[in-house]
């Protein structure tokens, strides 16, 4: 048995972000299938062109179209591509001076064993299918075998001015998904494993006794680490709680429902949980309540284990035994 | 100013932790060391300044959770940065400063190892031209390397050298998770990996903490005989896109450097998670050919997220405490390619060393 539980999990997220009209001036441009460079005060032709001038700090306003070919300054390979990146198969990174610019531009380059890149070696855009204004509507990067540039572009090199642009890009949406394996602490582990036996275990502080359920690895009262397992009770006293009214995403009970705090007998720390059998409207603070399991067949190492709390019929507790729990 | 040293520092370095990512469990023992070194209880820190990320841990406010290692009631002066350690130790050195407290206690962790480090990092680029793309850490250090190789201002033998004298160095070091010399040749005849690079020019993957006590004054000398103090201190940043850099150079190391009297410094701590970017560092501090760098073995040997570049300011630390050296230098590094520097002098007087 390994030390601690670990487990997959995803973590996902969709910015989406306002581009501005220096960048918004860009990301157009590739939608339309043009490169779009920023002239700056010192003279530099610079692409993505930056939103304000690196000498006199004003928003940048002079745009130039640049050619959609141009040559390598640098390149690195890339043996094991990770996840979003522009080739799922081997390929190169580049640093691509396009032609027309003076400062250059990082993207992908699509050639299949490093043999095949080098610096200087002449490369061009390879424009995604369907372009939406965003910086991955260059595919990738070719080498150029010395036919029309741009292939699959809709847009001319080497212009100056370019022309005022219909419905500009205005934001952009970058999809961001991390995997990891995380795993819970030792204690956390313990908790989980109790909990896949029935029991419900914490921690207690050697140092000012309090006992913490969930466990945590060190007090946080006073930083000492926990190292006394204490099982406490399946019964407990409602300290607060809140009547659920408002819908959202991943819902699974229909609302109005109460999720209440509840001070486990034993414990000094309280849990996180669902009051049912009861009329939302009926739960109170000092209510006795006990943990109603799932049939032992549906264990598993979670939280989960235990379906709800329900009302145990007692006496309410007095509000000075879990006054200083709230 | 006030003067401030450092006067305590304890670490962990794994290749591959296999607790939470919240680090509690790392940092109870590493304050405990602290306590032991100075004779505090954590009563005795006036603030308390931590580094780490969200997007290493994979859940939100990591952060707080650390705090359960610190213990609150009463409750405590406390602030986080999204950075290294380094820079945690900046913002307490600036607490001090201001005459809010006499001490403190900066940390940091990071759990490397839970997601794909080099593309987690892909998330502290530019996100409209850069993340989209995922640009890992490697390549972009690749891209690095390429341009001074075409150039000619270091090559391969060059980037050997420095990992050979790294991993040579790091057997001397109980807690790189990578050592072992061999030889330049036998370096040469690896295979490429992310070419230009080979693996053991990239800093292994390394999950970690670590922790700095500064003291000032009196404080600082009722702590040790030596304190290391912080002499100078200073850092600068460099553009966020690569195409608008000269990737050779780092003009933010250098200005840092410009900031610093560097005169006299014996031995150099500098944090270059890729060899080629010991060789810019070196060029842009200036320093003289005598000067003893990474005796620990640097990020090469071991490079926690987080905490690597605060090590390199314990690490020469230690040897002002021993005696080893009156006046060390310590460099941490962040963002992509050498984006960013924190450059700090340490020496065994207030006034700076004197030989």
């Amino acid at each position: 048995m390994s030390r601690t539980l670990q487990a997959p999990v995803t973590v996902a997220f969709d910015y989406t972000r306002s581009t501005g009209p220096v960048l918004g001036r860009f990301l157009t441009g590739l939608r339309d299938g043009v490169v779009v460079a920023g002239r700056t005060s010192d003279g530099e032709i610079v692409v993505p062109p930056p939103e304000y001038d690196p000498v006199t700090h004003a928003q940048l306003d002079d745009f130039v179209e640049v050619a959609a070919e141009g040559s390598v300054v640098s390149w690195t390979w890339v043996p094991e591509p990770v996840k979003g990146q522009p080739l799922d198969r081997p390929f190169a990174f580049a640093l691509v001076l396009l032609d027309g610019a003076t400062r250059t531009l990082l993207h992908a380059l699509d050639v299949p064993t490093p043999d095949a890149v080098s610096t200087g070696m002449r490369v061009r855009v390879r424009w995604a299918g369907e372009r939406v204004g965003a910086i991955t509507d260059i595919a990738c990067f070719e080498p150029a075998d010395g036919s029309a540039a741009g292939a699959g572009g809709a847009g001319g090199a080497g212009g100056t001015e370019p022309l005022a642009v219909p419905d500009p890009v205005t934001g952009v949406i970058t999809p961001v998904s991390l995997d990891y394996v995380y795993a819970a602490s030792p204690e956390e582990s313990a908790f989980y494993r109790g909990l896949a036996e029935g029991r419900i275990v914490g921690q207690r502080c050697p140092s000012c006794g309090k006992v913490y359920v969930p466990p945590r690895a060190a007090c946080p009262t006073d930083g000492t680490p926990t190292t006394d397992e204490v099982e406490v009770s399946h019964s407990g006293t409602v300290t607060t709680f809140c009547i659920v009214n408002v819908p959202f995403l991943g819902q699974r009970i229909t609302p109005p429902y109460v999720s209440a705090y509840v001070l486990l007998d034993g414990a000094d720390i309280a849990v996180l949980h669902l009051i049912l059998d009861i009329p939302a409207d009926q739960v109170r603070m000092g209510m006795r309540v006990k943990a109603v399991w799932k049939p032992r067949e549906e264990w598993g190492t979670t939280i989960e284990n235990i379906s709800h709390f329900a009302p145990t019929g007692e006496p309410d507790a007095d509000f000075d035994s879990y006054r200083h729990h709230l | 100013m006030r003067d401030v040293a450092v006067v305590g520092f304890a670490q962990r370095q794994m290749e591959q932790f296999d607790g939470s990512p919240t680090c509690v469990e790392l940092l109870v023992p590493l304050f405990q060391e602290c306590y032991e070194q100075t004779g505090w209880t954590r009563q005795d820190v006036g603030f308390w300044c931590s580094g780490s990320s969200d997007y290493l841990a994979g859940r939100s406010f990591s952060f707080v959770q650390a705090v359960d290692a610190i213990g609150v009631i009463p409750p405590v002066n406390e602030s986080h940065v999204e950075m290294d350690l380094a820079w945690a130790m900046y913002e307490a050195w600036l607490k001090i400063q201001t005459g809010e407290v006499d001490t403190a206690l900066v940390y940091a962790f990071g759990k490397s190892s839970a997601g794909t480090l080099r593309r987690t990092l892909a998330l502290q680029l530019e996100p409209y031209t850069m993340t989209p793309l995922w640009p890992d850490t490697v390549s972009l250090a690749g891209l690095q390397a390429r341009i001074g190789l075409d150039a000619g201002l270091w090559d391969e033998r060059a980037m050997a050298e420095v990992v050979q004298r790294s991993l040579t160095d790091a057997e001397k070091n109980e807690h790189a998770i990578r050592k072992g010399g061999s030889s330049v040749e036998a370096l040469l005849e690896r295979p490429m990996y992310a070419d230009p690079l080979r693996k053991h020019d990239c800093a292994p993957v390394t999950d970690g903490a670590a922790a700095i006590v500064l003291a000032a004054g009196d404080r600082a000398r009722d702590v040790r005989d030596r304190p290391a103090w912080l002499t100078g201190l200073s850092h600068h940043i460099d553009p966020m896109s690569l195409g608008t850099r000269d990737l050779t150079r780092s003009p933010s190391a250098a200005r840092s450097a410009a900031a610093l009297d560097l005169g006299g410094v014996e031995v150099a701590e500098l944090h270059a998670p890729f060899s080629h970017q010991e060789l810019i560092l070196r060029r842009e501090l200036g320093l003289d050919d005598d000067v003893r760098v990474n005796p620990s073995g640097g990020a090469l040997a071991g490079n926690p997220m987080f905490s690597a570049g605060g090590i390199r300011v314990g690490e020469a630390a230690t040897r002002i405490w021993s005696g080893e050296a009156d006046k060390a230098l310590a460099h941490a590094t962040s963002g992509p390619a050498l984006q960013q520097n924190l450059l700090c002098t340490l020496a065994s007087s207030p006034e700076g060393a004197t030989r």
